[in-house]
């Protein structure tokens, strides 16, 4: 786990709207097949709606954990 | 000497700024020592909530523009050309036709849906975001016999309530047509709720079920077949359309890019309380054009003008600057042709639509005209 290369982290804490989610969504559009993209959220919804979304859309949760006061939540794009 | 404040961007934020500075400090711009510049790339101005309106053949863009030069302040110097290039190192703004140093700089140039963004969209879709979209979008509307109408939506983009009004809009206008029953409406959204904010999102799908609204979560286009007319979600799944409508992911405006200034999709760095661009002392950043994670809006705007202009009276009079944002946003929202309901929140407080109301909507008519005075600064 800790081999995983990040292309980028995002501090979406304390972003309410439009949602660290959007900001990850955002990223992963932008990004190459294989990037990994790190998302810090502040926001409990987060452990939910990420892995969610992630499995949804075929992309590959690398990681999600609690750390603090924040999540520490970590994607691959994979297509 | 003169001290000078450039304004770049002369669209909701840029114009508030403006007009509020040169009327607060009044005696200042008339005895010389500030000169306040306000650099736009267009004469008109443009009330963009109006595009709406246009789409559902309810106004004209006549309407909803004004000469930029009568909204502006006697003293406000209102350079007509497109800034080029912006150096903060050397506090300089060079536009086609001139240069032009400051002591403060506020960056309001917006954002703008980038119908390029997937592949086939431009060709295969419409959006009602822009004013020349919106005047092709209400000829399919007004002709159309039925079918499927799909709406898509990016992030980031601007007004994040515009395209649920939209389909509200879309449900009474057909209603009223008489065409309704051969008209799917189908709104989608990206991610696993209708909308980012959840009491608006549980508000929606009510409405939705209620007005037989089709919905899809987590959908996210990634390209369009114009010819076979075809949406595809990231997913995989095909969705056939008879008219897409996107509202396609937003960017920063080219300047901000060409000049190094913003991130991959030209939004500047912003720190959110201060509205300063990160790392820079006399750089303000403002409306549309913040990296902020708060809506894209003219409301939005509004409040931050509030507090830059505080800020730089303070700044100009030796003092600290103060004021803080407090990430405020206020939207109306159009529940259909006769009513409206409304939110109100900020970093902290999340917001709560009250019941939609015909008052409501009358308000929102107003503050289509009221509008005008707060470019002019007044409210
Ligand atoms: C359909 C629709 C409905 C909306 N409804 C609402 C609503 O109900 N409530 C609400 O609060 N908001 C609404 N909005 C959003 C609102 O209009 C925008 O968020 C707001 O206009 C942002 O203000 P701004 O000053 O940051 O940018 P803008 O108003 O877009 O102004 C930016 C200005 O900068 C200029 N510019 C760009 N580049 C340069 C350059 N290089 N040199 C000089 N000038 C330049 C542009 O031409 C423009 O005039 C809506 C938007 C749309 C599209």
């Amino acid at each position: 786990m800790s081999e995983v290369n990040i292309t980028k982290t995002i501090d979406a804490r304390g972003s309410y709207c439009p949602g660290p989610l959007m900001e990850l969504v955002k990223a992963i559009k932008r990004g190459q097949v294989g990037d990994v993209y790190e998302l810090l959220s502040s926001d409990n919804g987060s452990a939910k709606d990420v892995p969610e979304w992630v499995n949804k859309m075929g992309h590959e949760l690398v990681y999600c954990r609690e750390e603090g006061d924040f999540w520490r939540i970590a994607v691959k794009k994979t297509k | 000497m003169t001290r000078r404040i450039i304004i770049v961007g002369g669209g909701v934020a840029g114009t508030m700024v403006a007009n509020r500075l040169a009327k607060s400090l009044e005696n200042e711009v008339y005895s010389g020592e500030l000169e306040v510049v306000l650099i736009g790339n267009t004469g008109k101005h443009i009330y963009q909530p109006g595009f709406l309106f246009m789409a559902f053949n309810e106004g004209f863009l006549e309407q909803f523009a004004r000469e930029e030069k009568y909204l502006l302040h006697p003293k406000v110097n209102f350079v007509m050309d497109a800034a080029r290039h912006i150096d903060v190192d050397r506090k300089r703004v060079i536009t086609g036709k001139q240069s032009f140093d400051y002591d403060f700089l506020v960056i309001a140039t917006g954002s703008y849906p980038d119908m390029e963004s997937v592949p086939g969209l431009a060709a295969g879709g419409h959006t009602f975001y822009t004013p020349e979209g919106a005047e092709r979008l209400r000829h399919e509307i007004l002709n159309f016999q039925g079918g499927t109408l799909l709406v898509t939506i990016d992030v980031p983009h601007k007004c994040p309530v515009a395209p649920l009004e939209f389909i509200f809009m879309a449900d009474d206008y057909y209603r009223e047509t008489g065409i309704r029953n051969k008209v799917k409406l189908k709104y989608t959204y990206p991610i696993g709720r209708v909308h980012s904010l959840e009491p608006v999102a549980k508000w929606a799908v009510k409405e939705f079920e209620k007005r037989g609204i089709e919905y899809e979560v987590f959908f996210n286009l990634e390209k369009v077949d114009p010819e076979k007319k075809i949406a595809y979600n990231m997913d995989g799944s095909e969705h056939p359309y008879d008219l897409l409508i996107a509202i396609p992911a937003h960017r920063g405006a080219r300047v901000i890019q060409d000049s190094g200034l913003g991130d991959e999709d030209g939004f500047i760095p912003t720190d959110r309380y201060s509205l300063k661009m990160e790392g820079q002392d006399c750089v303000y950043v403002i409306g549309d054009a913040t990296d902020l994670p708060v809506s894209k809006a003219g409301s939005t705007a509004h409040y931050e003008a509030d507090v830059v202009v505080k800020n730089l009276i303070s700044e100009l009079k030796g003092l600290p600057a103060t004021h803080r944002y407090n990430g405020k946003a206020f939207c109306f929202i159009e529940t259909g042709l006769n009513e409206a309901t409304y939110i109100t929140f900020n970093y902290k407080q999340p917001p709560q639509p009250v019941p939609p109301s015909e008052m409501l909507h009358w308000f929102k008519l107003s503050y289509n005209e009221m509008y005008w005075l707060s470019a002019r600064g007044i409210l």
